[in-house]
């Protein structure tokens, strides 16, 4: 290890120091510097926002924030369930309370904040409880297991998230706040009763105005608490929400600069009083304020590592908009700016429908003609519109009241073109409107699964989803790309609709197709679509004469095209079983006809550099050993993959070998709008990788599961579980329900998981559809499907049998000779195609042997 | 040796007709591949009728022979064959690739007489 590195260490692996690890790598700063972090947590960073979620369907693993191996592929150092004891800021040292010392150069304190139990007697009973981490969640429902009543106490943001959480535990729930209305910081008095009111209706009991004097207990266990006005409530158990104060006990003990009432002072930098200690996160006190929210904190995070990378125009922090919106116990609820008009002269504008139960208030400017805040409950739709004319202070119409009405001229006043590039459209993971438009610009983006995935936004607490839409239809139309699907120039028609229209008209011809429903000639784009679709339609032989023009190269020579207009050759190796038998005739044919051999990653073996003359010479010799056809030309079924399961697997508990061979036999040929992988694992250890296929199948104890809908390649996407523990005869007939629905219906070229993407409804929808038969077309679906399995023909076989189907591989038409123009060397013992440069030398011998007498 | 700057023949040109093969060699739609002299010539045949085109079999692109294998169609009524590696597309009557103006195939004349095709060229080659 080269002692010229610096030394970082960051204390908190929280939400905001694992984002400062992350930015810092994405800076270069390996290079210079050693990464260590302190992680008090038994568990490396997680998503905080989302940790409701663990009580509804998230684990802690789909919480967690941190790609697999950064830590390790990266040299981070990470010391999980350590926690920072001591600072030597005289000697730049560390203490852990594990006893670990360490020197920094820079330090990082991104300890976050802990929640504030209020002084009350009794406050540490047992069945009392905070709401901060995993730990906490899951002693809340340990204990609501055996409880009927929960309280929270606190009314505000995180405490109406945590009785939400409460009851979908199944107690009888009540939130006790201190302050006269709910959600104090953010809203005003009506907008608090129309809160309460939705709240209410929800059956959570909210009582408001109340001082906890008391916490009784008895025999151990929590029954009751005692209120100032002399009331009292009974219940099991209280989980406190009565806000957060920061972690600053660390820098208090070493002297570092707090506020009156605590947190870690920073400048714009975000340095400490200490230049060599910086402090990020809510544990951190800028200008008087801590900011409770991860979207300051992430910004904290980009200016630190500016400032510690020493980057030229280093980002400074200037302060965080707070505006928030929500959906509490499933009421929206929004407020930004100024929302209480402190401003002088702000006037402020309401609606209020106590019939729908909204609220609605903006605050102006004196003049009113420009925003400057304001609160939304009940329906917070106007929000991201609203929020940009704020933040971007665009001119507000005449009667701004419209803005606020259902479907208002909010849009008119704020159209995507007067937004400003440097408008930041997310402000969750800070992404600009200037950004978002160069993704869709520079990548070619039209949809908005993509945009999300490659921008960052909307993938926090989505709440700037409809604008980033909203900017991604406008640029679409701006670039002319309208988005219309049909298939080309000459059908009208999206994939879909032409499939519907050749099923019902019973169409069997391209030519019959284009008369009625096309124009022109076709091209390179439809009459493959459309020869896929005769094919799954009709099952007809690939290679008769109204079908042959249509296939690409690789389905009229059936096999696959190499750069130098050679062929590969892969017979079908169903499940990836072969007899060693088998095995040396595939050894013995590429040794006759010199072919590059390799394994796949299908589990077959492929013969490159067949010339399109030979390729019925070494099918006929296949077919005679009993191979056939391995599509791997086609858009078609590749492979199906797998282990060999609880046949020779200790682990295994079903036998997946035997499963994948009879699933491949069954859909083999099957031609769809895109290749279709699949595989079989005998045990939840996936060794088949069956969750990266277009369907995959793990064994279970009980049976199989399904999954759909996964990809490996250029977008990997895991598969969706779509049924479990099926017998084998209802896990057939889901596949081919599942198979054919995709068919019917996906786009050209459109991969299992593209099609998913756009599926409106979602793993929902397809379940419906697939299990529940909620479209009525199950039966038809499985009848397509039969009609596959029955009318199935090894295209290779029925080709070598033809002579004027063999007639066609000649290279020449005129002549039996063979490409001549073909060269090759030889690398670790195989031939491979000789580069551009390697040619010239070889073609100086080579062109007067092929050069006839003129 | 650049093939592709083999040059078109224009049927001025032509000194000989060279048969080639009967037209029922040549599924509608498609095309096949033939030597003419040193030259590898890609023949097309348009639907069933007795339409036939001529170029290089040469793709500039992937720079191989493969041009006979490609698909036929038409880009706003341009005749047209798409490479069958990397899919740029030729105009069938003038060779000009429709994706890169830079580039261009040789065409050849080419005709049926008594249900056999014919290839033009400017050179006198024996069969
Ligand atoms: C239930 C809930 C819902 C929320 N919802 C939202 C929301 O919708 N929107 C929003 O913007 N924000 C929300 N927040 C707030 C958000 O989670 C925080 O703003 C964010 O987590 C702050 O990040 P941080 O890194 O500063 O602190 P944290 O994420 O708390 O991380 C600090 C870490 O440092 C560790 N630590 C402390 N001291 C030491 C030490 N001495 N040594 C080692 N480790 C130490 C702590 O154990 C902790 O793991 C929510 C929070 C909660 C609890
Ligand atoms: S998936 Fe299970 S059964 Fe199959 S090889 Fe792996 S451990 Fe064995
Ligand atoms: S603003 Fe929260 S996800 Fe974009």
């Amino acid at each position: 290890m080269p002692s010229s590195k610096q030394t970082l260490i960051v204390v908190g692996n929280g939400m905001v120091g694992h984002r400062l690890l992350e930015l810092m790598v994405a800076k270069g700063a390996l290079e210079h510097w050693n990464l260590i972090t302190f992680c008090e947590e038994p568990r490396v960073a997680y998503d905080r926002v989302h940790l409701s979620e663990y009580f509804v369907d998230k684990t802690a693993a789909d919480l967690t924030l941190v790609t697999p191996g950064f830590y390790q592929d990266n040299g981070i150092r990470i010391y999980v369930g350590d926690r920072i004891v001591e600072i030597d800021r005289g000697q730049q040292r560390v203490k852990s309370a594990n006893g670990v010392e360490i020197a920094y150069d820079r330090l990082v304190l991104a300890t976050g904040s802990y929640p504030f139990v209020p002084p009350i007697k009794g406050n540490d009973a047992t069945g009392t409880f905070v709401y901060r981490t995993i730990e906490d969640l899951d002693a809340i429902k340990a204990y609501a297991a055996q409880s009927q009543v929960g309280v929270v106490v606190g009314g505000g943001l995180l405490g109406l998230e945590c009785a939400n959480a409460l009851k979908s535990l199944g107690l009888e729930t009540h939130v006790v706040e201190f302050a006269p209305r709910l959600m104090p910081v953010q809203l005003d008095e009506a907008a608090g009763e129309v809160l309460k009111e939705k709240i209410e209706a929800l059956e959570v009991q909210v009582h408001t105005s109340k001082a906890t004097t008391d916490i009784v207990s008895d025999g151990g266990r929590l029954v009751s608490m005692q209120f100032a006005d002399e009331t009292s409530l009974q219940t099991d158990m209280i989980v406190f929400s009565a806000g957060i104060r920061p972690r600053d006990e660390l820098a208090r003990d070493c002297g570092l600069q707090l506020g009156d009432r605590g947190g870690i002072v920073i400048d714009d930098a975000c340095q400490t009083s200490d230049p060599n200690i910086y402090a990020i996160g809510e544990c951190a006190l800028y200008q008087g304020r801590i900011f409770g929210l991860v979207a300051p904190g992430y910004h904290m995070a980009e200016v630190a590592s500016d400032q510690l990378l020493e980057v030229a125009a280093a980002q400074q922090f200037v302060g965080a908009d707070m505006s928030t919106k929500l959906k509490l116990l499933g009421v929206d609820v929004a407020s930004f700016g100024d929302n209480f008009a402190k401003t002088t002269g702000a006037k402020e504008l309401t609606v209020a429908d106590t019939v729908a139960g909204t609220y609605k208030k903006l605050v102006v400017n004196a003049d009113g003609d420009r925003l400057l805040g304001g609160i939304l409950v009940g329906d917070a739709e106007a929000y991201g519109t609203l929020l940009q004319l704020m933040q971007n202070q665009i001119a507000l119409p005449d009667n701004p009241l419209g803005l606020l009405l259902p479907a208002g001229d909010g849009a008119a006043a704020l159209t995507m073109d007067n937004l400003p590039d440097t408008a930041q459209v997310c402000s969750c993971n800070n992404v600009t409107k200037g950004q978002l438009c160069e993704a869709i610009q520079a990548d070619g983006i039209t949809d908005l699964p993509t945009l999300k995935k490659c921008t960052t936004a909307g993938t926090g607490c989505g709440g700037c989803v409809p604008l980033v839409k909203d900017i991604l239809k406008t640029e679409l139309k701006k670039a002319g790309i309208e988005v219309k699907n049909h298939i080309c120039e000459h059908f009208p028609y999206s994939r879909q609709e032409l499939y519907h229209l050749l099923r019902v008209g019973e169409i069997r011809s391209f030519d019959a197709l284009l008369a009625q429903y096309g124009s022109g000639y076709g091209c390179e784009v439809c009459k493959p679509t459309v020869a896929s679709m005769l094919a799954s339609s009709w099952n007809d032989y690939v290679l008769n004469t109204p079908h042959v023009g249509l296939q690409d190269t690789n389905d009229s020579f059936l096999a696959n095209i190499q750069k130098d207009g050679t062929y590969s050759v892969i017979p079908r190796i169903p499940g990836g079983e072969i007899t060693p038998e088998r095995l040396i005739v595939l050894g013995q044919i590429a040794q006759e006809f010199d072919l590059y051999t390799k394994i796949t990653g299908g589990q077959r073996v492929v013969l490159f550099g067949a010339r399109v003359d030979q390729l019925p010479i070494i099918w006929q010799k296949l077919v005679a050993h009993g191979f056939e056809s391995g599509h791997a030309y086609g858009k078609a079924l590749r492979t199906v993959k797998s282990c060999v399961g609880s046949t020779w697997c200790r682990f295994g508990v079903q036998d997946s070998t035997s499963l994948a061979i009879e699933v491949e036999l069954r859909y083999r040929g099957l031609r769809s709008p895109h290749k279709l992988k699949s595989a079989v694992s005998g045990c939840t250890r996936e060794c088949a990788e069956a969750q990266g296929k277009d369907f995959g199948i793990i064994a279970t104890e009980n049976g199989w599961n399904l999954y759909v809908c996964g990809n490996g390649g250029m977008k990997p996407q895991h598969a969706l579980l779509l049924a479990t523990d099926l017998d084998k005869e209802t896990l057939i007939k889901y596949l081919d329900r599942f198979l054919v629905f995709y068919i019917r219906t996906a786009d050209k070229l459109e991969r299992t998981s593209t099609w998913f993407n756009k599926l409106e409804g979602g793993l929902d929808y397809l379940k419906q559809v697939i299990i529940e038969d909620s479209l009525g077309i199950a039966h038809e679906l499985e009848a397509q499907m039969q009609h596959h399995v029955d009318t199935y023909q090894c295209e290779w076989k029925t080709t070598i049998e033809t002579p004027e189907k063999v007639q066609r591989f000649n290279h020449f038409v005129n002549t039996d000779a063979a490409d001549p123009s073909l060269a090759y060397v030889q690398e670790r013992g195989q031939k491979r195609p000789a580069t551009e440069a390697e040619r010239v030398v070889l073609n100086q011998s080579h062109d007067a042997m092929i050069t006839p007498a003129q | 040796m650049e093939r592709s700057m083999v040059q078109s023949t224009t049927t001025a040109d032509v000194k000989n007709w060279i048969t080639i093969c009967p037209l029922d060699a040549i599924a509608p739609n498609t095309g096949v591949n033939a030597l003419v002299g040193t030259q590898q010539v890609a023949i097309f045949r348009i639907g069933a009728t007795d339409e036939v085109y001529a170029t290089g079999n040469f793709d500039p692109f992937s720079k191989a022979f493969v041009m006979s294998r490609g698909i036929l169609g038409d880009r706003q009524g341009i005749l047209k064959v798409a490479s069958p590696i990397y899919k740029q597309n030729f105009n069938l009557k003038t060779g000009a690739c429709l994706d890169d103006a830079t580039v261009t195939i040789p065409v050849y004349p080419a005709r049926v007489v008594d249900g056999q095709v014919q290839v033009g060229t400017s050179c006198q080659v024996k069969q």
